[in-house]
């Protein structure tokens, strides 16, 4: 009983922190759009979807495997993230928030459509390698391997991210604009430019978490709209504009989420929205905010 | 006289953000009727003090009372019904809003009438009989109709004493009310201040000097966040630190 | 003394004074739509549900254009209040009684009491945060619905059917053609657009344009200004909610959709077609869309949802007040022609 109910735990806790590091992957991006650039970005979760579709495509020429097509779908993201990003986005720079909502609203509607155009309106993932669709038992444990893939993919891009933060002239700037964007163009740096990259790069980075994902979850056109609210009230919870937050907050929620399912399915998603209020009330700022003067 | 209780007593207060000290062991005492002013260089913490005065900021320490009412960590809104009002340094106003609306908002603020979800505050005499009173007073009745944002700086400036005024305070916080006017406009603005009325207590931040003497009975220099000194207007023009903080330069060399 | 001396005022300035008041109280333009509405009902059969949809939307939009047009209140949540007037509806109907109008009332207490819950805790934030919470707050609702502990009481994922809604004043019959429906409908839809005019047109509405303009001074005039921001949210929760009980009353059907997001997200676009701010704008706005999306949706109802993409974008960029707001614009150029 015990020993069925550990196994159990640490099922739940893989396929827990697995959709957590995809929420948090996709959440990168968010996060700055809101909590540094400022502006009210509904559209965020169609870049994932974009990746997604993207690679789903890429791999159904058959020309290209899983691992090709990511990359590939990451850069043709981060594109369409920097065109849009220097069309439609710089539009609604000084409308204030409801123009932004209102201007990214429509771009989330036409991902939708979009993906209805490409592919129906099926759902559809990416086909796994076979190497990598086991489940591994150790005695009663069974854990997905595909779900250990995309924690080690993520947490490798995580790790990638931070590594050019804290190692690199570029991450050195953005932390500068991050922090005192005003004080960062007095001593010279590109500000506007420093956003442009990073908002392309979340992008990108919403595309990987799309392509790692479709196996928890699926391409279909109301993807841009699915997973809309659960990122933004992980980015919400975390903290706008706060990276370490928006891991903390991630990880709390895929866990508590996944949990949640599990042993009270009665209540369903409930709980955890239910959570993430009364979280956000607590701490309007978010739980793991940046310290405020 | 001796006994009545002062209309403000700021007692000790402090103001830190984090490590930054902005308001140090600050003391001040307003009789009934004061006409008072803070002097100081920029960055001294006036402006901090009034906000904490009005509520818009707590105190770190000390205790503020309003005519014998502690109001250190009362609600703003609830110490301007105790007869606490204020102008701010940028004007404080309802930009796309009439000045006869934002007159009339001050008075429907005040007679407790802005819950009311019927008729309209066109058609009520409290509002609009007191606004065109006070608009005819001060001067202001032609703009009436003029959105705020139309206005020039000057006159804005004009319709925020009005604004303040129609809340008829007990007593007054004036941040910086010369600010950017003209000469002649600082001229009326100055008439009108000498025409308050004597049971009004008016504390008023300034840098206009020539405003300041010839308002003031009391005078209180605040620099980084402390007091240096308090005197009649006399003994603060004869101050030499006075003059050092503000003509320092002219002393080097 | 609360008001000066009568003899003493110049009536010259009292009326200088007054005409610096706005004037939004009604006129014959307020008779248009239902002069139109009426047309409609004449016009032809065929044409009474998508009639008494739109007057539905109209509804729920003015109840929007309270809160963000003169509140200035980013809600992505507002569909919160239509789900809780609509399942309210229906278990009065299921429950309590058939009676519509009481039914009606029942969905506009539920409302209130969701604002009334949910407001002081909601407009204590501001910007992004609040925006976050009011989605959360609807979403945690519609979550709340699915969950199958609740099914015996929100029907779960099947929604609430089979409740019966009496005759109206026990006269007219709901009848399969929809025309008491549609008058039914159109009466509401007047009652709601009458109390945002009242309210607008009052010292409140004063207010709380005030409260949007300046909220800092509004709270230095002695304002409570969450008081006054969650009364109004009260009434346009109420408002929204008796939009949703009309809709679970004319479809006889209340689904978990009635809590979803494309329901906020229709009537945002819906406002910023029509024009915020006005409730004009919410009458406008409410009518193209919900007649656009029905002949669309019938042709193909996912390349409509490029052209809502396509027109809330280039809208936002080029007609951010919407069609109201062109009107204006239009008719400012005519007088500055006139008097020129």
């Amino acid at each position: 009983m015990i020993v069925n109910l550990g196994a159990t735990v640490v099922a739940l806790l893989v396929n827990g922190v697995a959709y957590a590091m995809i929420l948090f992957l996709m959440s990168v991006g968010l996060t700055i759009t809101l909590g540094v650039m400022r502006i009210a970005n509904l559209a965020h979760c169609g870049f994932a979807m974009f990746g997604g579709y993207l690679a789903f495509g890429l791999v159904a020429t058959g020309h290209f495997s899983l691992f090709t097509a990511l990359p590939l779908a990451v850069i043709g993201t981060m594109l369409l993230g920097a065109v849009l990003e220097r069309s439609v986005y710089r539009w609604v720079y000084g409308t204030g928030q409801l123009g932004q909502i209102l201007m990214t609203l429509g771009l989330v509607f036409i991902f939708v459509a979009s993906g209805n155009l490409f592919l129906g309106s099926d759902l559809h993932a990416i086909p796994v390698p076979d190497w990598l669709s086991q489940v591994w038992i150790w005695d009663a444990i069974a854990i997905s391997a595909y779900r250990v893939f995309i924690i080690a993919v993520s947490v490798g891009i995580a790790g990638i991210c931070w590594a050019i933060l804290e190692f690199t002239d570029f991450g050195a700037k953005l932390r500068a604009a991050v922090d005192n964007p005003r004080m960062a163009r007095c001593i010279g740096i590109d500000v506007p430019l420093v956003f442009s990259i990073t908002f392309s790069v979340g992008c990108g980075l919403a595309g990987a978490a799309g392509v790692l994902a479709t196996q928890i979850m699926p391409l279909e056109p109301w993807y841009a709209f699915e997973y809309l609210v659960p990122l933004l009230m992980v980015v919400a919870v975390g903290g706008l504009g706060s990276l370490k937050g928006s891991f903390y907050a991630a990880l709390m929620l895929g866990v508590v989420d996944t949990f949640g399912r599990y042993f009270i399915p009665a209540a369903g998603a409930f709980i955890i929205y239910f959570a993430v209020v009364a979280l956000l009330l607590w701490r309007p700022r978010g739980v793991f905010a940046r310290g405020t003067a | 006289m001796s006994n009545m209780t002062p209309a403000l007593k700021i007692d000790g207060v402090c103001k830190n953000f984090g490590g930054l000290h902005v308001s140090r062991d600050v003391s001040l005492t307003l009789p009934v009727g004061a006409r008072h002013a803070l002097i100081g260089p920029n960055g001294a913490g006036k402006t901090t003090l009034v906000h904490m005065v009005s509520g818009l900021l707590t105190p770190s320490s000390g205790k503020i009372h309003l005519g014998g009412i502690d109001i250190t960590h009362m609600a703003a809104e609830k110490r301007v019904a105790l007869g606490l009002a204020r102008t701010f340094q940028i004007s404080s106003l309802f930009p796309q809003l009439t000045v006869a609306e934002n007159i009339g908002l001050a008075y429907e603020a005040r007679y407790g009438l802005d819950w009311r979800i019927w008729g309209t505050a066109r058609n009520r005499r409290e509002i609009v009989d007191n606004t065109a009173v006070l608009l005819e007073k001060l001067g202001l009745l032609e703009l009436a109709a003029r959105r705020i944002a139309d206005l020039p700086y000057g006159q804005r400036r004009l319709v925020e004493i009005a604004l303040v005024l129609a809340l008829e305070p007990k007593i007054l916080l004036l941040d910086e009310p010369a600010a950017g006017l003209a000469a002649t406009e600082r001229g009326a603005l100055l008439d009108l201040l000498l025409r308050m009325p004597e049971g009004l207590s008016i504390l008023v931040i300034e840098h206009d000097m020539s405003l300041v003497f010839r308002l003031a009975q009391r005078i209180t220099v605040l620099v980084e966040g402390a007091i240096l000194t308090e005197g009649t207007a006399a003994e603060i023009r004869g101050d030499e630190r006075v003059r050092d903080i503000y003509l320092g330069s002219r002393h080097h060399g | 003394m609360s008001r000066p001396d009568d003899a003493a005022i110049d009536p010259r300035a009292i009326a200088t004074t007054r005409a610096g008041f706005s004037r939004q109280g009604l006129s014959w333009i307020d008779l248009l739509p239902f002069a139109i509405a009426t047309l409609v009902f004449f016009a032809g059969g065929r044409y009474l549900p998508l009639g008494t949809q739109v007057m539905i939307q109209i509804a729920f939009a003015l109840s929007l254009d309270l809160i963000l047009g003169y509140g200035g209140i980013d809600s992505l949540g507002h569909v919160a209040f239509f789900g809780m007037g609509a399942y309210g509806a229906g278990l009065f109907a299921t429950h309590i009684s058939s009676e519509p109008i009481s039914g009606l009332a029942a969905a506009a207490v539920v409302g209130a009491a969701t604002g009334l819950i949910t407001g002081p805790l909601v407009l204590r934030t501001r910007g992004l945060t609040l925006v976050m919470l009011t989605l959360a707050i609807a979403t945690m609702l519609q979550e709340l619905g699915n969950a199958s502990a609740m099914k015996p009481i929100t029907g779960g994922a099947d929604g609430l059917f089979g409740f019966q809604i009496a005759p109206l004043f026990g006269l007219f019959t709901f009848d399969l053609y929809g025309h008491t429906a549609y008058w039914y409908a159109l009466g509401v839809v007047a009652f709601v657009f009458f109390v945002c005019k009242l309210v607008v047109n009052s010292p409140f509405g004063l207010a709380i344009r005030g409260i949007r303009e300046n909220p800092v001074r509004m709270r230095m005039l002695g304002v409570n200004v969450t008081a006054r921001l969650v009364t109004l949210y009260c009434i346009s929760g109420a408002l929204a909610g008796i939009a949703g009980g009309l809709s679970a009353q004319v479809t006889k059907l209340v689904g978990l959709d009635s809590l979803g997001f494309l329901l906020s997200g229709n009537a945002l676009v819906m406002l910023i077609l029509g024009g915020t701010g006005s409730l004009y704008g919410a009458i406008i706005g409410a009518t193209i869309f919900v007649v656009l999306s029905d002949r669309a949706a019938a042709i193909d109802p996912f390349n409509w949802l490029f052209a809502i993409g396509f027109v809330l974008i280039l809208a936002v960029r080029f007609a951010p007040q919407g069609v109201v707001g062109l009107i204006n614009d239009a008719l400012g150029r005519y007088r500055a022609r006139r008097s020129s």
